[in-house]
């Protein structure tokens, strides 16, 4: 049974993942909302540590929230451990960029494209962002709220 | 001998691409130097679609991702809107859920191991495993009248209580399928043509497979102790008694036997759901109109192609705002041109195979 991340976590750590930026929400869901340029500190601590060891990384998925920006959401379990714990980060609609977490996880390859190809979110330093299931020349970003749907001819 | 490399170009439209994918092989003579897959020949912007579409419209849009595991997506989906709902679902209900989505795991792995000789040339072992399959698909015919694509699972329970003659028609199902399991296991473990096509044959370590976030088959037979049925039990599964089948070195060959091994485990489940199933309703109370309320979720269920997840936003409104599925097929299918790499072109449709992929699940 998976556990909730916090409650495996020491003062320290806390305190450390407070310094880097992060809101902790540990009510259910063990939510962390990180400032994008901080991700990979956060992330690569989150990995790294022995009390988290967030070896797997299970999802990565953006949603469109219109004028507040884009939000991406990362999903990550530790298989070791048995903690899980969802993180968020929340980027302007304007400039929709986070660093790629490949270099961490190289299996989150495809996860990246394929939001980069539904959403159109940048991932900076992602070895080869490229649309995934649509076709190189589809114009837009189709799950996108503004993307307006045309009838087929 | 210096020898110049080519382009090989298979698919999309090839019997053992197990659908519309196509890959793009660049060769030495025989020996693969990269497999790259193309994906998205079957898009069908199901998640834009869903936005669009109230709840019980989207449900059956999950029974067409991974067509050979409809149950287990409609099983995930739904428990997902309950959970954001707060819906307690009957027992009943319950076992029958967990029966479906185990039976369905059964057909979907027979597809896999049928597929799988098949495309090594034992196409009497392809006959077997679909006749045997025949059998689940009667099961579900006779529970909801569609051999695939069920729309049986369905928001608060099922659709309609199992028909009379049902559990035993299923019971008799099992009695037979220790035969099956048998049958292939004769046939196919024993086969020495087989045993040379996928022993020692692209080699995931544990490592990389947990790096590249594969799961379900392909990344327990590198033995990663990993299925959400254990890791985070949904639904009544913590009340069955089953192993994780795991391998120990990672290669094509244990890709199927662990799914062998899977097979007989969810028909451990089934004989143990039939037996504890009590009496009782099969729906509960759920409103006309479904309208979670605000908030996001993620649940995850373990699927026979591995970690399928379902990420809801909700904001309050009969259509969801935002909903993401996460395929394990997608994801696993990226370890394509990894594993392919410096094995011989012949070898590319066996581990295609052992990676198990649905391209309805893949493209989405």
């Amino acid at each position: 049974m998976s556990e909730n991340l916090f409650a495996k976590l020491t003062e320290h750590q806390l305190s450390d993942l407070a310094g880097l930026g992060c809101q902790l929400d540990g009510e259910g869901a063990c939510l962390l909302t990180v400032p994008a340029e901080r991700l990979l500190a956060v992330m690569k601590m989150l990995r790294d540590d022995v009390a988290s060891s967030m070896n797997y990384l299970g999802d990565i998925t953006a949603v469109d929230r219109g004028e507040a920006g884009f939000e991406i959401i990362y999903q990550l379990f530790s298989v070791t451990r048995g903690v899980k714990a969802t993180v968020k980060v929340k980027v302007p609609k304007d400039k929709p960029e986070v660093p790629s977490v490949v270099s961490l996880w190289p299996g989150a390859d495809w996860m990246e494209r394929e939001a980069y190809d539904l959403m159109g979110v940048t991932f900076a330093g992602h070895p080869e962002l490229k649309r995934i299931l649509l076709d190189e020349d589809f114009a837009g970003h189709p799950l996108r709220k503004d993307f307006r749907m045309q009838p087929r001819e | 001998m210096r020898t110049q490399t080519y382009e090989l170009n298979m698919g999309p439209q090839h019997p053992s691409t197990h659908g519309v994918l196509r890959v793009i092989l660049e060769l030495d003579g025989e020996t693969v130097i990269r497999a790259k897959p193309v994906v998205g020949y079957l898009h069908r912007g199901i998640e834009k679609i869903c936005e669009s579409k109230s709840y019980p419209q989207v449900l059956p849009y999950a029974d067409r991702l991974d067509y050979l595991h409809s149950m287990g997506n409609a099983l995930g989906l739904c428990q997902t809107v309950e959970k954001l709902m707060g819906v307690e679902v009957p027992e009943r209900a319950e076992y029958i859920r967990v029966i479906m989505a185990e039976l369905s795991r059964i057909a979907s792995h027979q597809i896999f191991l049928g597929s799988l000789v098949g495309e090594c040339g034992a196409l009497t072992g392809f006959v077997f495993a679909i006749r045997d399959r025949e059998r689940i698909l009667d099961l579900f015919d006779m529970a909801c009248g569609a051999r695939m694509t069920f729309h049986y699972i369905r928001y608060g329970g099922v659709v309609q209580d199992l028909p009379e003659g049902w559990v035993e028609a299923c019971r008799k199902f099992l009695d037979d399928f220790d035969g099956m399991m048998e049958t292939y296991r004769n046939l196919l473990v024993g086969n020495e043509i087989l045993q040379a096509r996928l022993k020692g044959i692209a080699v995931l370590s544990a490592e990389r497979a947990l790096a590249m976030s594969a799961s379900g088959g392909v990344l327990r037979a590198s033995g990663v102790n990993y299925d959400v049925r254990k890791a985070e039990p949904y639904g009544i599964y913590n009340r069955f008694d089953f192993d994780v089948p795991l391998g120990t070195v990672g290669d094509s060959w244990d890709r199927m036997m662990v799914r062998l091994g899977e097979m007989e485990q969810a028909a451990r489940i089934v004989r143990q759901a039939l037996d504890q199933m009590p009496e009782g309703p099969v729906m509960a109370k759920v409103p006309k109109l479904i309208k979670p309320p605000p908030g996001e979720i993620y649940h995850h269920v373990e699927n026979s192609k591995g970690d399928l997840g379902y990420y809801l936003v909700s904001d309050g409104s009969p259509k969801p705002y935002r909903l993401h599925v996460r395929r394990p097929a997608f994801v696993n299918l990226q370890l394509l041109d990894e594993l392919c790499r410096g094995y011989l072109l012949a070898d590319v449709v066996p581990i295609l195979g052992t990676l198990d992929p649905v391209l309805g699940e893949v493209d989405c």
